[in-house]
């Protein structure tokens, strides 16, 4: 009976499934349900405090609202860059090309001192901001925003390019025979095709966002209820020593980021069926 | 509609890719342009659908001048080598594309549309289709797909560049019959570009062959085939064997030997090349008065033809073609030295080019 022997052109699945099941195990998931057992300790009442409290609260928002606008923010411009970077040629592109990666680089605390430096009322640009249309970048959300629109830059364009380099130019040359304008050509035929690609990019730039800390913390100023992160509050609770109170803030984060990366990979996997990529 | 093509120059960095190009498509034919690739033929395609930019010249579509038109305003349907169908969209959708792009005065209703869609996919017998993606269909269906969607937009000309360049040899013959069908039913001015001359000569009314540029000859197959009136299209259709010897008043010397031809033009011992069809060749014994010698190194005796190759004496291939009658007439062996005579000889002075034989078409 040779039939109910399994047959595989790829040998070592037993071997590399084990390997990866041990290796993820190891390195993300005992971490992260550590840290739900470490908030087991609270009882519900007192997590749901913990995590509740108006400042814990107002950082929620701020942290998952500039995180947001900032992904989309480089959704819009990595699109952009990306463009460029593939469809044209100009002197000094492959200095540019190399550019997108520093922010990738760059240790996140120089990069949130720098902006810092300049955004701040005495720095370089914030002293051209706030004298001439009188807002102030540094301290405030609009300081969190630009830190983090600078930390996820590369995510977009880094995901959006190759993409854009296979797209043949004969389908927009097609589109204009057949009497579409520019407008036309890439709002039907481009951007459909890039679309999961910025969704893709804009999850990532997304979640690194709302992780972010080093860059973030030296331009906001740290304000309570004002320009408080949700990552400085887990570790002003750590400074306190108080574990299990960081924990808790830290699982609502898991959870929220888990919901939402999951929304994104559904509406990814709508759109792909509807573009008949899946089918 | 009817297109002229008045001195187009195009280069390409330090590349002559059409140098003083002037045709005249007359209305409602089908016209193939033919030549190796490199010698411009699909540039000019993309220079008169408005997809590239003469250096020089002009496009005149139905007697205006078009040079200076936009693609999208140009009326063209282009279809692509390699379809360039919109893989996110339906048939259906990619088949209306044309239609639903056009400014919101002169789009049709979405039932208009329907309809329209429909006809046409009837026309290229895939309406059975209309729901799938591109990536569920085959290379023929797609590029019938493909000839439906420039269809959608009534363009005034069609043009296609080796629409059937990527489609395996059986499906390409069936694809030639069934573009001269629908353009029996359509008349619509076409211009299709391919490097087999086989396809040129079956499917077009008339054939420009081209090579590095310039247009070597305009006619229709049975002229450009029966009368080349170059070397190079001498060459480029069909198999041919070459001689290259001296003229003299009755004779061309080839090396030591010596071929009758009956060419009186030629007598003042000029460098020629001299072409013979395979079946424009007689084998003889290797002790006949005149001829080329030559040693059998393959004798292929399939269909209804038997294809005889020959070695030359200079590292020369020749290739005569025998009826069946004639091989029985005649015992032919490997290894067997004989001599070539041609029963007719093209001559062409040699000092027109430095002659770019292409490679010898099958």
């Amino acid at each position: 009976m040779n039939t109910l022997r399994q047959f595989s052109v790829l040998p070592g699945f037993g071997l590399s499934l084990g390997y990866t099941l041990v290796y993820l195990s190891l390195i993300v998931l005992v971490p992260i349900s550590a840290i739900f057992i470490f908030t087991c300790q609270l009882s519900l009442s007192e997590y749901w405090q913990v995590v509740t409290s108006p400042r814990v609260m107002a950082s929620y928002q701020l942290s998952f609202g500039t995180s947001f606008l900032a992904a989309a923010i480089n959704a819009v411009f990595g699109v952009l860059l990306a463009w460029c970077l593939v469809r044209y040629s100009f002197p000094g592109k492959r200095i540019v090309d190399a550019l997108i990666d520093l922010p990738f680089a760059l240790p996140t605390a120089v990069a949130g001192i720098a902006l810092t430096a300049l955004y701040a009322q005495n720095g370089w640009l914030g002293q051209i901001i706030e004298g001439y249309f009188g807002i102030k970048v540094a301290f405030t959300p609009i300081g969190i925003l630009i830190a983090l629109v600078f930390i996820g830059l590369p995510f977009v364009v880094r995901t959006v390019q190759p993409v854009l380099e296979e797209i043949d130019t004969e389908l927009e040359e097609a589109a204009s025979s057949l009497g579409a304008n520019r407008w036309q050509a890439c709002r039907y035929v481009v951007l459909p095709v890039l679309l999961p690609a910025i969704m893709t990019g804009f999850a990532l730039a997304f979640a690194r966002a709302v992780g972010e800390y080093g860059s973030v913390i030296f331009i906001a100023g740290n304000i309570p209820m004002v320009s408080e992160i949700t990552p400085l509050m887990i570790i002003s609770k750590l400074e306190q020593y108080d574990y299990t109170g960081a924990t808790a803030i830290a699982s609502v984060m898991l959870i929220v980021s888990f919901i939402l990366l999951l929304l994104i990979n559904l509406l990814q996997s709508w759109t792909a069926k509807q573009t008949g990529r899946s089918a | 509609m009817s297109i002229n093509v008045k001195n187009i120059h195009k280069r390409f960095d330090e590349f002559t890719a059409l140098d003083d190009i002037s045709l005249d498509f007359p209305s409602g034919e089908l016209v193939a342009l033919l030549g190796p690739s490199g010698c411009g033929k699909t540039t000019l395609l993309r220079i008169i659908a408005g997809l590239e930019q003469a250096d020089l010249g002009d496009i005149i579509l139905d007697g205006e001048n078009a040079s200076n038109t936009h693609v999208r305003d140009r009326q063209v349907g282009f279809v692509f080598q390699h379809y360039a169908l919109f893989k996110h969209m339906t048939i259906f959708d990619n088949v209306a594309f044309g239609l639903r792009m056009k400014p919101k005065a002169q789009r049709p209703s979405e039932s208009k549309i329907r309809e329209k869609v429909f006809s046409l996919l009837q026309l290229v017998q895939l309406d059975w289709l209309a729901d799938r993606f591109p990536a569920q269909l085959s290379g023929g269906q797609r590029q019938r797909i493909a000839l439906a969607r420039a269809l959608a937009v009534e363009p005034r000309v069609l043009l296609l560049d080796e629409p059937f360049g990527a489609l395996d040899a059986k499906v390409r013959k069936e694809l030639r019959r069934w573009l001269r069908k629908l353009h029996d039913e359509l008349h619509i001015t076409s211009i299709f570009v391919t490097h087999d001359q086989e396809e040129a000569l079956e499917v077009a009314d008339r054939v420009v062959l081209m090579d590095h540029g310039k247009v070597e000859q305009v006619g229709t197959p049975e002229a450009v085939y029966n009368h080349p009136q170059t070397p190079f299209v001498y060459s480029f259709l069909g198999s041919v064997n070459v001689f290259h010897g001296r003229a003299e008043q009755e004779h061309l010397q080839v090396g030591n030997e010596q071929l009758r031809h009956h060419n009186d033009s030629y007598g003042h011992a000029q460098d020629v090349f001299a072409f013979a069809r395979p079946h424009e060749l007689k084998i003889v014994e290797n002790n006949h008065h005149e001829g080329v010698s030559a040693r059998i190194s393959r004798v292929l005796s399939f269909g209804i033809e038997t294809k005889v190759e020959l070695d030359g004496l200079n590292g020369t291939h020749y290739e005569v073609h025998l009826s069946q009658q004639q091989r029985q007439d005649q015992p032919l062996h490997i290894g067997q030295e004989v001599k070539l005579v041609p029963s007719a000889l093209a001559l062409f002075p040699k000092e027109i080019e430095t002659l770019r034989l292409s490679e010898q078409q099958g």
